[in-house]
């Protein structure tokens, strides 16, 4: 490898004494990936926790490999069903949704983005325009699942009392802290 | 844990599904956020975590394993657009945004990379980025893992042995690090309408 680039330094040095080094010639530089193409399912996330708190350990793999535009249909019946047994005594929650409308929101696990404002999971005012780095998703969750309509019920599994992470994070790209 | 439909393990998604579990392709987390520069979203993938800084020292990317975002701009829960990150060679090849061959659970890699950054090494004094011509940045590396929740806890009520949570709580991702892609987009190459609804894959080749 170094020998021919010696090889080719040699000869556009030559042609370069000779008036013509033909490096505009080249064409797109090649793409060590293009085309490639990955068709095992792995690991499929969009909002934190409803994998794994909503879906049976028998049906991860499977919801997994299920598109978001059909998960509602394959999993929309279960995840109610699991929402159910999680609090027995669900009636609405703090956005005032029914456990069908909460399980009609949960089902599809796509993270909702705004892209012209603020970007949150849940900050009092904005519910489900983003996902901060700072945003405490588990507190949120645990209100949605377990606080009822005025987030007074169950107060011992409202929050797990873990509110920041144990890293401050940077106010510039890349965000995340140095690794421990 | 049983009595509750089985096998629950809220540690967002870590370590989530049996096929996945220990592998270059376990999800942690997902992030998308507004950047520094407002005009811009950050999107954060985080996979292989709960690593210890032992761990992290060999931890690596995998050149077999593509880690994508899908980005719907019509609300049909369909991908209109991607963004492929995948490493070859020490460095993280990242294309799009940009309109997928197909949608679904098959992903090819679509065009030539927007921006390639070197994986930042662990125990580097500060992070490797680089903005492509179009404004896109991009950072790969470990990083300690965002994510905190006090899952013990967690476990020990849903397995009837905990009345409630502890205050204070205690996080159980204290101390941990995953492999991390983090990749700074304009808006304005996002189609963006007002809202989007992204989500992230990994997938292996054949």
């Amino acid at each position: 490898m170094k020998r021919n680039l010696y090889t080719i330094i040699g000869l556009c040095a030559l042609t370069v004494m000779l008036g013509a080094c033909h490096k505009d010639k080249q064409t797109t530089p090649s793409d060590p990936n293009t085309g490639e193409t990955f068709s095992v399912t792995g690991d499929q996330v969009g909002r934190p926790g409803i994998a794994t708190v909503f879906i049976a350990a028998a049906d991860k793999d499977n919801f997994n490999a299920t598109i978001p535009s059909m998960m509602n249909a394959a999993y929309g019946a279960k995840i109610q069903t699991q929402l159910t047994a999680l609090n027995p005594g669900y009636t609405t929650n703090l956005l005032g949704l029914s456990a069908a409308q909460f399980t009609g929101v949960l089902a599809t696990d796509v993270l909702n983005v705004s892209t012209t404002g603020t970007t949150t999971y849940y900050d009092g005012t904005n519910v489900l325009t983003g996902r901060k780095l700072t945003d405490d998703v588990i507190d949120v969750s645990l209100i949605l699942i377990f606080g009822g309509p005025t987030n007074a019920a169950n107060p011992t599994l409202t929050s797990d009392h873990v509110d920041a992470n144990d890293k401050a994070f940077l106010t510039a790209f890349p965000y995340e802290a140095a690794p421990w | 844990m049983l009595v509750l439909g089985g096998g629950i393990l809220w540690a967002s998604d870590h370590a989530d599904a049996p096929n996945t579990k220990g592998k270059t392709t376990d999800i942690t987390d997902l992030y998308v956020f507004q950047g520094a520069n407002t005009n811009d979203l950050v999107f954060v993938g985080n996979v292989q975590g709960l690593l210890s800084p032992t761990a992290t020292q060999t931890a690596a990317f995998d050149e077999n394993t593509l880690i994508e975002f899908k980005i719907d701009n019509n609300g049909d829960n369909v991908e209109d657009l991607v963004i492929q990150c995948v490493y070859k060679g020490g460095k993280m090849y990242i294309y799009g945004p940009v309109k997928p061959s197909q949608t679904g659970t098959s992903s090819t890699i679509v065009g030539t990379a927007s921006v390639v950054v070197p994986v930042t090494a662990y125990g580097a004094s500060t992070p490797v980025t680089v903005t492509s011509s179009t404004g896109i940045m991009a950072f790969a590396g470990p990083r300690d893992d965002p994510f905190f929740f006090d899952l013990d806890q967690y476990h020990k009520i849903i397995a009837g042995t905990a009345p409630g949570f502890n205050n204070p709580g205690h996080d159980t991702f204290a101390g941990t690090n995953v492999m991390s892609v983090v990749v700074e987009v304009p808006k304005s190459l996002l189609n963006s309408t007002g809202k989007m609804g992204v989500w992230l894959r990994t997938a292996q080749k054949n």
